[in-house]
């Protein structure tokens, strides 16, 4: 008992804030890392990013017009994922352009609407929207979150195995008669809504780190595609509770008291579990000097 | 808008335009895009650290620039940037929101920090700014040939005993000084929008590389002036105009682009940036 009161700070469990957040946590946490297995096996981390970043000017957008940031979250995503498409993400060659200038221009708008932000209602809406916080998460957004993770997860079963077969060697695919580009397309709408949700919890600019981190981590682990997805989704749960955990037991510690950041401890764990996965799948692999045999995509480019 | 304060707003704009146009043409070039996003992502953890410290900010944007761009040539492999590097930008983003929060600092200083500030460069800044400047042009006026080289004909380049990892690292060390110089006046986030931007018009419209490179600079210094301008008049964040401009010129280079070639070659082949 004193071992849990040492770790777990005076009324964790009763916090109704904590449940919320847990909650969230885990429910995108579940969806966001099988999702970023294709991410990091595509070499999309770049555009995985950007969308996220993105989201920022809708959720500034959305406390503007008086709407829940999610709502932003999702609009400007799907909107950018159609305008990256248009100019051509999928290409290997200058598709790095094409997501940087649509980033660009919604960066832009961000700013713009931040600054419109901070001169109406006071400052705390930039910190809000670029850095998140899985505390003040409005309860009633939980019914939108879930619903929209099982609609990724489901979109996902249904894409998964064209979408592997597409993504490894688009020529067999097409030979195939798999839709290379629609395939490609619908996995954009799944990576917009899912940044989406990552942006809700640890902030647009940090939602990368759930998408890409533990998924990068479970790829050194597991070399099958559907275990590499399990692990991804565990990882990612493990790191939000954890840091979901820490957090509350940060406001006891100094400098004053007021907490650390939920999401700098989701994605400090990230990189941590990153490394560990690392070591562990180096000493497993190390007995068989083989070359690197992990997919060629997944180093992005 | 042309008096007292605005003069060294002025300068500076028109050295980082100078510096971010020219590095942003081998940025875009190089198919860096990725690195003239997580260098400035980076510096921001360093603004935000100096805050906390009571450091001048230039100091912490430096540091954490050029530790970023070390970063990025050691976990990088051969120039390509993998998970691990984007995740530990990341995680300095997020020690930047750690560091705010520590230091309880007001939120218009971050707003500043993201998003530019019409008088980010002070007087007394100005002297660096130049001397940082003159640098990394020096560097690049060095570095042309074999950047040049290094990118299209990477095999000729290492027969010709140009290293590519040197090439590359002296690269990223400029790229890191242009971001540390450019942030106090753009904002960390829209860094990106100018390096990547008018230069992405220019090789749009024009493909020989010394004729690309001036049409980038002059665009740069088009979106920056445009930028002070609308800033000034406006009261609006100065990396709204900068990130807009730069979109503006690309689509509009694109479209230019597209046009010419279809003209001179009669094929209707879309422009491959």
């Amino acid at each position: 008992m004193t071992a849990t009161g040492a770790l777990v700070a005076s009324g964790f469990f009763s916090s109704p804030a904590v449940g919320t957040a847990l909650v969230i946590g885990a429910a995108v946490a579940l969806v966001s890392g099988p999702l970023g297995v294709f991410t990091v096996i595509r070499g999309q981390s770049f555009a995985g990013e950007a969308l996220g970043d993105i989201g920022m000017s809708g959720g500034s957008g959305a406390y503007l017009a008086g709407v829940g940031p999610l709502w932003g979250f999702l609009v400007a995503g799907v909107a950018a994922a159609a305008l990256m498409e248009l100019l051509g993400v999928q290409r290997r060659r200058g598709r790095d352009l094409a997501t940087g200038v649509v980033l660009g221009s919604g960066l832009g708008l961000a700013a713009l609407f931040l600054y419109l932000n901070s001169t109406e209602h006071g400052a705390d809406v930039t910190m809000t929207v670029l850095f998140g916080s899985l505390f003040t998460v409005d309860r009633s957004t939980l019914p939108l979150v879930l619903v929209l993770a099982l609609l990724v997860l489901l979109a996902l079963g249904a894409i998964a195995r064209p979408l592997l077969l597409a993504s490894t060697s688009p020529e067999l695919a097409a030979a195939r008669g798999v839709p290379v580009a629609l395939v490609g397309a619908a996995y954009l709408v799944a990576l917009s809504l899912s940044v989406a949700l990552c942006a809700i919890t640890i902030g647009s600019i940090l939602s990368t780190a759930l998408l890409v981190g533990p998924a990068a981590a479970s790829l050194r682990l597991a070399r099958r595609p559907g275990r590499a997805m399990a692990v991804a989704a565990a990882l990612g749960v493990a790191a939000t509770w954890l840091g979901v955990l820490l957090a509350y037991d940060s406001y006891d510690w100094p400098p004053h008291h007021r907490g650390w950041p939920v999401s700098f401890f989701v994605v400090a764990l990230v990189l941590v579990e990153y490394m560990l996965c690392g070591l562990i799948g180096g000493r497993r692999r190390a007995p068989h000097p083989a070359p690197d045999t992990a997919p060629p995509a997944a180093l992005g480019g | 808008m042309f008096s007292g304060f605005m003069v060294d707003t002025w300068l500076a704009g028109i050295l980082v335009a100078l510096l971010a146009g020219a590095v942003g043409f081998f940025v875009v070039l190089r198919g860096s895009t990725f690195v003239a996003h997580a260098l400035p992502n980076g510096s921001f953890a360093g603004a935000a650290g100096a805050a906390l410290l009571g450091v001048s900010t230039f100091v912490g944007l430096a540091v954490f620039a050029v530790l970023g761009a070390l970063s990025i040539a050691g976990l990088g492999r051969r120039g390509r940037h993998d998970a691990v590097t984007a995740l530990v930008l990341v995680l300095m983003l997020a020690l930047g929101a750690l560091f705010i929060v520590l230091g309880a600092q007001y939120a218009p200083a971050v707003d500043a920090l993201l998003f530019g500030e019409l008088l980010g460069v002070s007087a007394a800044q100005l002297g660096p700014t130049v001397v940082i400047t003159a640098v990394c042009l020096l560097a690049l006026v060095l570095l042309y040939r074999p950047l040049l080289l290094s990118t299209v004909l990477p095999d000729s380049a290492q027969a010709r005993g140009v290293g590519a990892g040197v090439v590359e690292l002296c690269f990223l060390l400029v790229v890191a000084l242009a971001t540390a110089m450019t942030v106090p006046v753009v904002g960390t986030l829209l860094v990106f929008s100018l390096m990547v931007g008018a230069p992405a018009a220019a090789r749009a419209v024009c493909d020989r590389p010394g004729r690309a490179l001036a049409l980038s600079i002059a665009i740069a210094l088009t979106a920056v002036s445009a930028a002070i301008a609308g800033s000034y008049e406006t009261d609006y964040p100065v990396g709204f105009f900068v990130g807009t401009v730069s979109a503006g010129c690309y689509v509009l280079g694109r479209l230019v682009g597209t046009r010419r070639r279809r003209v001179d070659h009669g094929a209707a082949e879309p422009a491959a940036a």
